[in-house]
């Protein structure tokens, strides 16, 4: 049995905030309940408020400047164009900084990735044939170069194309599905022989000086 | 909660299944989603961004901001969040950084230290006559509760619009501020109240005569 008369306006109007957001005891909701029913002034500060909040909550209420969708729209496009850019320019950085750590730890350090400790996962091999001007496929999310039109090209939005030697310059591996050919070659081959792979990456690298053997 | 269930059909409500696809897809990589991902907010981020700026041009510039900031961290958002509350707080953020660099909080920045904690008492006692929902649909009613909410300083208002506007809830309120989950119910309190006498008053000064529920039988 609750007692209204417990709790005085000056307590309901400190809880009501609190009350309309569903934040107070059961004990003391029940107490402002009876308040309200039996104090007309509090009913009505009861009623204002919830109708405050229901007027401000409502979409309505937020006014945007004209064509101010549109132009979040504009820059956000122009934004994933830049980023874009920047991916390739990274890219691009990519390639001379991998050319420079090539030639400084020699053959070894190539080979060591890819002969000396062979990688154990299937989806990692790093192929052995692959013809260095092939066109392949990558897309963002994957380390995984493709054949154009392989099925299992994920996301392939972000795809871009690029040449398999530049493909495996840049840590992509050959898809286990599109290029298993090479992988299976690879993979009976990689102990004994290295990658042919990587070998027609060393054609490239024979006129720097560090890469004599 | 009954009493916050004006915005609950918001298509873009978080959570929804679509709402989570969306987030996937543009975390895979498919940038070109994002922007459909964050249509349903985009008012929402303009709102929050208004409400600490109080000038277009630079709750514009923010919201933009804030959205390609988002965009830029999609991949670090975690679906234990609402994607709503996560871009609507990223944009508070923002627009308080922008304030802070602007320093237009020296002009407002005396009525903070303010006892807030002192209880408002409200003034109008004579029953409640509602504002219809339906009286948002004319133009002067909504200018009306803009310059309102406008009036009032700017710790409350900041609170009132995250809390009943943006739909954050008090924690959410209270960390995208940077508040105690107590000065954001202080707050929140007297902000109601306030609202709630300024647009009381209104009836008196025909604020809301000469509208279609004035006249005749009435809507409610």
């Amino acid at each position: 049995m609750v007692n209204w008369e417990a709790v005085s306006c000056e307590k309901v109007w400190h809880e009501i905030s609190n009350y309309l957001d569903g934040e107070v005891e059961p004990t003391l909701r029940a107490a402002m309940d009876e308040h309200f029913r039996t104090c007309k002034k509090c009913a009505s500060v009861l009623e204002g408020t919830r109708n405050v909040i229901q007027l401000y909550g409502d979409e309505r209420m937020i006014e945007v400047p004209a064509g101010y969708g549109r132009r979040l729209e504009k820059r956000l496009a122009q934004s994933a164009r830049v980023s874009g850019g920047r991916w390739y320019t990274w890219s691009a950085w990519l390639i001379p900084v991998a050319a420079l750590a090539l030639i400084a730890g020699g053959l070894r350090f190539a080979n060591s990735l890819s002969v000396s400790e062979p990688l154990k996962s299937e989806h990692a091999q790093p192929g052995q044939g692959i013809p260095p001007d092939m066109t392949v496929v990558v897309t963002a999310d994957a380390k995984v170069f493709h054949v154009a039109g392989c099925e299992v090209i994920h996301n392939k939005s972000t795809a871009h194309t690029l040449t398999a030697k530049e493909a495996i310059r840049e840590g992509y591996v050959p898809c286990t599905r599109c290029l298993r050919k090479y992988l299976e070659t690879a993979e009976a081959g990689h102990q004994t022989l290295g990658t042919q792979a990587n070998a027609d990456l060393d054609v490239d690298e024979e006129d720097a000086p560090g890469n004599r053997r | 909660m009954a009493e916050r269930n004006v915005v609950v059909d918001n298509p873009g409500q978080a959570g929804t299944t679509r709402e989570q696809d969306l987030i996937a897809r543009v975390q895979r990589g498919q940038n070109e989603l994002f922007y459909e991902l964050v249509r349903p907010y985009e008012r929402r981020v303009y709102a929050a961004a208004f409400a600490i700026l109080r000038n277009e041009t630079d709750a514009e510039d923010v919201a933009q901001e804030a959205v390609l900031k988002a965009f830029a961290n999609i991949r670090q958002f975690r679906a234990e969040a609402r994607f709503s509350t996560w871009l609507i707080q990223i944009t508070v953020n923002e627009a308080l950084m922008r304030r802070r660099r602007e320093r237009t909080v020296v002009m407002e920045g005396i009525d903070d230290r303010r006892e807030e904690e002192t209880d408002y008492a409200p003034r109008e006692f004579a029953d409640w006559r509602e504002i219809p929902s339906e009286a948002l649909e004319r133009k002067e009613v909504r200018q009306k509760l803009a310059e309102a909410l406008a009036s009032l300083d700017r710790k409350y208002r900041e609170v009132f619009v995250l809390r009943d506007m943006e739909q954050l809830n008090i924690q959410e309120t209270a960390e995208a501020l940077g508040i105690s989950v107590a000065s954001v119910k202080t707050r929140l309190l007297r902000a109601r109240l306030m609202l709630r006498d300024l647009l009381a008053g209104g009836w008196e000064q025909g604020w809301f005569s000469r509208l279609p529920f004035e006249k005749g039988s009435k809507p409610w």
